[in-house]
């Protein structure tokens, strides 16, 4: 929705300077956006080779010493041979991964039903976007609640009879430990190790840390309504006629979606999962607030490494580090998308 | 909350004021008389200090604010004249708070006094940054230096100068339990236990059904302080202080040792753990869902707030008796501080005994100086208050009085990693690495 908007907008100033151009604007446009310009290169640019310079200096207590390391990159390689942080890597891989494929998938079945038109669908668009507007923090304490093993879903697990039952049938009851439990399933280390005999520098274990999956579930619930109202634009934006002529052709509605629909909603579906991967790469304040570092780690992220670094243990020079990495990885999801806009204006 | 600063401030607080000052003038027999004189007197008349003083803390919860606000009371009941402004920034344990006063003092825009722990985190950060200037001549005038623990000094000093005004003093290594439930259980606790006595209690809670052990290790804090009670349980006040100041070896026999039992402590410790934050843990006991909690005594605070105090009783950690784990407050004397003449008078009005009296019963803490009437002290308190005074004093590692900043993170992420994989030799290994890095 926000990009159609923008690209209206965009569209109907672009009549206008077309029309309005004259003698003076060539002059006009830059000189009004040159402030805004210095001060993205100070504050963005400026502060990012900053950060980076920090990032390879020996300041790691509260006094400055911008003096650089020897060997240079000496910082980022402790970086990368702290468990913490290689945890942190392997959390935000999953996350990502498991949000953006439940957020997409969530937001388009939101989306092609409410495109159906079926009664109230306007108050249910309203109801599904509500959770985007919603604080992470406030989410992250309500679902913390929900994922409690003690007091959330497990109760509810008790209190229907689903537990009865389930002794009755000679199985276990189900009690997850949700967000409290420690283990990593799926774990490829071996393999790995198999493969490349150089990994075996990897001290984490590489699989899905189990008590990352609540997260995902809380942070869907709260993103998928964006992607539904990016979806619902998208679907606005297919002309009818081609709806209709497959319905002509003898199309049933599955295959109509499957080989027509989707297809052509291609675009969208990059676009959500861009903006939706940012997000993912910098998480903080949902994890911060629903489980924190986790047991053992197991959904601790980069953002909370870089909180601790820097303000608890005053290593500005390895706080720095993992921010940069954090932004390399933003970076490696952000400019092959800007690129592609550039191209396409 | 004011009935009661209004209650300290009462009639019977100044036949106190009176009882002191006969005790200043016996003192003043024996010491140089003049100094102990002028501080008598400028108790007596109040100051013509004008300006501003600006103190920057993070007390803002229910049980801080009003402890707080009763050292401005003290304050301003001595300079009426000076302003006081409440710089003090919200957010748990310090974290924020100490994030905006290092971008200060980076900018030299320092306030009049701030607050901080002794040890490391005041001689690391603000000490040896010359960030401070020293506060001996207060410890002398205002008789600091006979009345606080030199164990204490100790932590508020380097080259024998010392840098703080210690305020209040909390303990960190109690070992709290609800009576109800380890009496069901058929456990006993005594004045003291030791760690077989408390393993043998934790088995006999197990049998009964009974979770041992109440854990809330959301807050990072958690982990490191559990471990190193522990650890003082097991290898006592020498030996752990060797540990924490690099003359001893993570990765010793010993030790491993001790994180070996640890583990087996974990046996006997809620599931949920890492969901819960300290006070949640706490409230386990207090609602009877555990039996045993340890942490320091600001977990006191909540049995008050929760009208508990009788069903709730305390041991030191196993092991650990005749050790007193320092966690302390205290106010220092910046360098370049705006109002430097207003924040002298403020920190020798925190060195007072009145201030000390209003303030501690408020913050859940005791007074660092031993000579405070203890009249106005809970039970619990009457007993740390004895502790203090014969006990060996040992700053905590977990609060960054025994450890660098650096050092104590690389201790709480090895402790958090360690509860969960439980893997002796890399929770050694990474602690030794840590301590020589």
């Amino acid at each position: 929705m926000a990009t159609l908007t923008t690209a209206a907008t965009a569209e109907r100033a672009d009549v206008g300077v077309r029309r309005r151009r004259g003698f003076g604007e060539r002059w006009l446009s830059p000189a009004l956006l040159s402030p805004s310009i210095v001060a993205m290169f100070i504050f963005v640019y400026g502060f990012i080779a900053f950060t980076f310079w920090v990032s390879i200096s020996n300041w790691k207590t509260n006094r400055r010493d911008l003096s650089i390391s020897d060997p240079t990159f000496k910082t980022y390689d402790s970086l990368f041979n702290q468990t913490r942080f290689q945890i942190d890597l392997r959390n935000t891989l999953v996350f990502t991964v498991l949000f953006l494929i439940m957020a997409v998938f969530a937001g388009l079945a939101l989306a092609l039903l409410l495109d159906r038109h079926v009664m109230g669908s306007n108050l249910f668009r309203s109801i599904f976007l509500f959770p985007y507007a919603i604080s992470f923090i406030t989410t992250g304490v309500v679902w913390r609640w929900i994922f409690n093993p003690e007091t959330g879903v497990n109760a509810l697990f008790d209190q229907t009879g689903l537990n009865d039952a389930l002794a009755k049938a000679g199985v276990g009851p189900l009690k997850p430990g949700w967000i409290t439990d420690p283990s990593v399933v799926w774990q490829v280390n071996g393999a790995l190790e198999k493969i490349f005999p150089w990994a075996d520098v990897i001290k984490a274990h590489l699989g899905i840390p189990v008590a990352m999956i609540p997260v995902v579930i809380a942070a869907t619930w709260q993103l998928s309504g964006f992607a539904m109202a990016m979806y619902l634009a998208g679907l606005g934006t297919i002309p009818g006629e081609i709806k209709e002529a497959a319905l002509v052709d003898g199309a049933s509605d599955w295959r109509a979606y499957k080989d027509i629909i989707i297809p052509l909603l291609k675009p969208i579906t990059i676009s959500t999962m861009i903006i939706l991967g940012h997000v993912s790469l910098k998480i903080f304040d949902l994890i911060y607030a629903m489980s924190g570092k986790g047991p053992g780690f197991a959904t601790d992220v980069p953002g909370i490494f870089v909180y601790d670094k820097l303000f608890g243990a005053q290593q500005y020079n390895l706080g720095s580090a993992a921010s940069i990495v954090m932004l390399v990885l933003v970076s490696l999801v952000i400019v092959p998308y800007l690129w592609r806009q550039l191209k396409e204006l | 909350m004011n009935l009661f600063v209004a209650d300290v401030m009462s009639g019977r607080h100044n036949r106190r004021d009176l009882f002191r000052r006969a005790a200043a003038l016996g003192i003043s027999a024996t010491v140089a008389g003049g100094l102990i004189n002028r501080a008598a007197a400028q108790d007596a008349t109040p100051s013509s200090l004008t300006g501003d003083l600006e103190i920057f803390s993070w007390w803002t919860s229910p049980g801080e604010a009003p402890a707080l606000e009763a050292l401005f009371t003290e304050y301003k009941k001595r300079n009426p004249g000076v302003n006081v402004i409440n710089a003090a920034v919200a957010g748990g344990g310090g974290g924020p708070a100490q994030a905006v006063l290092q971008t200060r003092l980076q900018g030299s825009n320092p306030p009049d006094s701030w607050q901080s722990h002794p040890g490391h985190e005041l001689i690391d950060q603000y000490v040896d940054a010359g960030y401070t200037e020293t506060v001996t001549d207060i410890y002398a005038s205002e008789g600091l230096d006979k009345a606080v623990p030199q164990g204490l000094i100790d932590q508020c000093s380097k080259d024998g100068q010392q840098y703080l005004v210690p305020v209040g003093v909390h303990r960190g290594n109690g070992l709290w339990y609800n009576k109800d439930v380890v009496g069901k259980a058929g456990v006993t606790v005594g004045d003291t236990m030791t760690q077989e006595e408390f393993m043998a209690a934790l088995d006999k809670l197990k049998s009964a059904g009974v979770t041992g052990l109440a854990i809330g290790d959301k807050d990072s804090f958690v982990d490191a302080q559990t471990f190193e009670n522990h650890l003082l349980g097991a290898l006592g006040p020498d030996k752990w202080v060797a540990l924490f100041s690099g003359d001893a070896a993570w990765d010793d026999q010993e030790v491993k040792d001790v994180m070996t039992s640890f583990t087996k402590l974990l046996d006997y410790v809620n599931s949920d753990h890492s969901a819960l934050s300290w006070s949640d843990a706490t409230a386990m006991i207090i609602e009877g869902k555990a039996a045993f909690n340890t942490m320091g005594d600001w977990a006191y605070g909540e049995f008050v707030a929760k009208n508990v105090v009788d069903k709730m009783g305390w041991v030191s950690y196993p092991g650990s008796d005749g050790s007193f784990v320092l966690v302390v407050d205290g106010f220092t004397k910046p360098k370049g501080a705006p109002d430097m003449d207003n924040a002298i008078a403020w920190l020798k009005s925190c060195s007072s005994v009145d201030a000390q009296a209003a303030f501690n019963p408020l913050k859940g803490s005791i007074p660092a100086r031993t000579d405070v009437p203890t009249d106005g002290f809970s039970e619990y308190h009457k007993w740390s208050i004895a502790s203090f005074a014969k006990d060996h004093l040992v700053g905590s590692a977990a609060h960054g009085l025994a450890t660098s900043p650096a050092f104590k993170q690389a201790f709480y992420d090895a402790a958090i990693a360690f509860v969960t994989d439980k893997d002796v030799d890399t929770f050694a290994t990474t602690l030794a690495d840590a301590a020589k890095a």
